[in-house]
């Protein structure tokens, strides 16, 4: 058998060209095969095909500032109906001089928001900010106080509406949804029944129909006098849909866990309450993050399902500009549009997510 | 090794027995796991048990610190009997100390973290006491370099030395032993014998589920042999080994001592 020397010079060869840099590329991914090269020309050809007609549509050709009428003499994307109509998109029938207000308000939220996706940053003092932040933003909103004029919540509307709705929506689902997860494994039978009565009544339930409950036969079962603020029941209904999804994404967590965890954490002597929280929890928690995040996202984009209680979110008062006849027609660019919003929002969560998940993974 | 006294030289204490079990039986459904068991345990008394897979040598142990339930009988640790009562299963689960086959480390935590969490959260020790407590047992498992890791970057015998420094910094009057050694891979499990020789030094009561027969002559006082949930013979090791009485024992040492 030959015996093999290593000499020096082997050692610090550079890879071949060809393997590397953007030929190399192309080789390993586009043409490693005779039938991958022919499916990466056929799909360049099919991305010509459909992208350059949308892009000649909605760049070359599209009308920035023209008016409604220039723009249906024209064939390209008219994108002034977006601008034109930016206020009523983004606020809803809030009126115009206060909007300032809710602009605020979605200002320190975005802040708080991307303050908070440094784990780093999580403490005490954070979430007295949040506190804080949510205090004034109700406050901006609302006003009646330090002479910001009172508005009305049914004057609510467009993005600030959307995001209160999803972002308080999440934010007590998900507690409440590992709540139910932990009941629903309880040992005690009560406690056990309901939770699993519960999450199977919501999950049975189109998350409309609940929200045609919180908004019509609710408020009928409610004493004389009194009323409840119809977003906050449309909020409650988003709250009890989204958490019994939680719940079981967050169960299935729970159930990956070996049971040595548990033995472990009993044999050191810790009760319930700490298992859950230092031992079990952390761990289920984190395995569970892209399907929990899977539910957050879908859970957002089902907030636009408060229009049929007709609430006006971010997509109904697009919907409305649309039927203005100068802006009737362009429904594509409005969508569009208002797709962006909801796409930067879902994208957001999910590169959260990615980087939690990261940032968590300990080696197993 | 030469300075600490000879293991031999470490008697069990004439005292009360620190672990009792009177007529234990135990039931899994309908199966019969473990029948009328007797045992009196001495403080710093070292028993090591062992017996064919499925015999309730596990079972056994595990019912000390109630991670099984028994049916019928009495197990009486420290004075303290274990029953529904929670305040009692948690006060005896802070005197017994339980090392896995497994290991059975939190790995999202740190081995430091792994080793203050029961100081800290069930014995209410300050953390910066909890940490001192925690570095003096990895350097004594000889393993405080590796404070700031993650279990799932250490061997499996670093990880049974861990979990063995875990249940100690609970400062627990007995150790139960669940099969150690037997999820290892052989040149590691004399690392973990090692870590278990030098508490016997230190005269900790201990009772050890394992086929390590070596440890068991040369650390034990008695050796128990199990087989269908009875305890069949117990003996001193040279007598287990040399002269066992029953024809089972036989059979069974002729099977794992080829």
């Amino acid at each position: 058998m030959a015996v093999i020397i290593h000499t020096e010079e082997h050692v610090n060869l550079k890879p071949p060209t060809s393997t590397t840099g953007i030929i190399g590329w192309v080789r390993a991914n586009l043409c490693n095969t005779w039938y991958n090269s022919l499916f990466s020309l056929l799909i360049i050809y099919i991305l010509w095909q459909v992208m350059a007609p949308f892009i000649n549509w909605a760049l070359i050709n599209a009308n920035w500032t023209s008016s409604g009428a220039e723009c249906h003499q024209s064939g390209g994307a008219c994108w002034s109906i977006i601008h034109a109509n930016i206020r009523f998109i983004l606020f809803g029938f809030y009126p115009p001089p206060e909007q300032w207000r809710p602009l605020t308000a979605m200002i320190i939220l975005f802040s708080l928001l991307i303050a908070s996706r440094n784990r780093n940053w999580w403490s005490k003092n954070l979430l007295y900010t949040w506190l804080a932040g949510l205090i004034i933003m109700g406050l901006l909103m609302k006003g009646g106080l330090f002479g910001l004029t009172s508005i009305e919540s049914d004057q609510w509307g467009g993005l600030p509406l959307t995001l209160m709705l999803s972002v308080f929506g999440l934010a007590a689902a998900y507690p409440l949804g590992v709540a139910l997860a932990l009941g629903r494994q309880s040992r005690l039978p009560v406690i056990k029944s309901l939770t699993v009565i519960y999450i199977e009544m919501i999950r049975g339930v189109p998350l409309i129909s609940l929200l045609f409950m919180s908004a019509i036969i609710f408020p009928l079962f409610l004493p004389e006098g009194i009323t409840i603020n119809k977003i906050l029941r449309a909020q409650v209904a988003i709250i009890m849909f989204t958490a019994a999804y939680v719940a079981e994404v967050v169960r299935g967590g729970l159930q990956a866990m070996p049971k040595g965890q548990y033995e472990a954490a009993d044999s050191l002597g810790l009760n319930y309450f700490q298992t859950m929280r230092l031992i079990i929890l952390p761990q289920a928690l984190k395995i569970v993050i892209p399907p929990t995040v899977s539910v957050l996202i879908s859970a957002f984009k089902d907030t636009s399902l408060v229009v049929i209680i007709a609430l006006y979110d971010v997509l109904k008062t697009t919907q409305s500009t649309l039927s203005n006849p100068q802006w009737m027609g362009f429904s594509t660019e409005a969508y569009l549009f208002v797709g962006m919003i909801y796409f930067v929002c879902c994208y957001f969560m999910s590169t959260w997510s990615r980087r939690l998940e990261i940032e968590l993974h300990t080696g197993r | 090794m030469n300075e600490s006294p000879k293991i031999e030289d470490i008697e069990a204490k004439p005292d009360n027995a620190i672990i009792k079990i009177i007529d234990l039986h135990k039931w899994f459904g309908d199966f019969h796991v473990l029948k009328d068991i007797n045992l009196e345990v001495k403080p710093q008394e070292r028993i090591v048990v062992c017996g064919p897979s499925g015999s309730g040598k596990s079972t056994m142990i595990r019912c000390i610190n109630r991670l099984e339930e028994h049916q019928r009988g009495q197990i009486i640790v420290d004075g303290v009997e274990l029953s529904n009562n929670l305040k009692n299963i948690e006060k005896i689960r802070e005197e017994v100390g339980m090392v896995f086959q497994h290991f059975n480390l939190f790995p999202h935590l740190t081995i430091l973290e792994n080793l203050t969490l029961g100081p800290i959260w069930v014995k209410k020790v300050p953390r910066h006491e909890a940490e001192e407590l925690a570095m003096y047992y990895l350097e004594k498992v000889q393993i405080a370099e590796q404070a700031k890791k993650f279990p799932g970057q250490l061997s499996g015998g670093q990880q049974q030395r861990v979990a063995i420094a875990r249940s100690l910094c609970m400062k627990p009057k007995v150790m139960l032993f669940d099969e150690p050694t037997s999820a290892l891979d052989p040149e590691m499990v004399k690392e973990v014998l090692d870590v278990m020789i030098s508490l016997a030094h230190e005269g900790m009561t201990m009772i050890v589920v394992t086929h390590e027969m070596g440890f068991a002559k040369s650390v034990a006082h008695r050796v128990m042999f199990m087989d269908e949930g009875r305890i069949v013979e117990t003996n001193t090791p040279d007598n287990f080994f040399d002269h066992p009485e029953h024809e089972r024992t036989q059979l069974f040492l002729s099977q794992i001592l080829h």
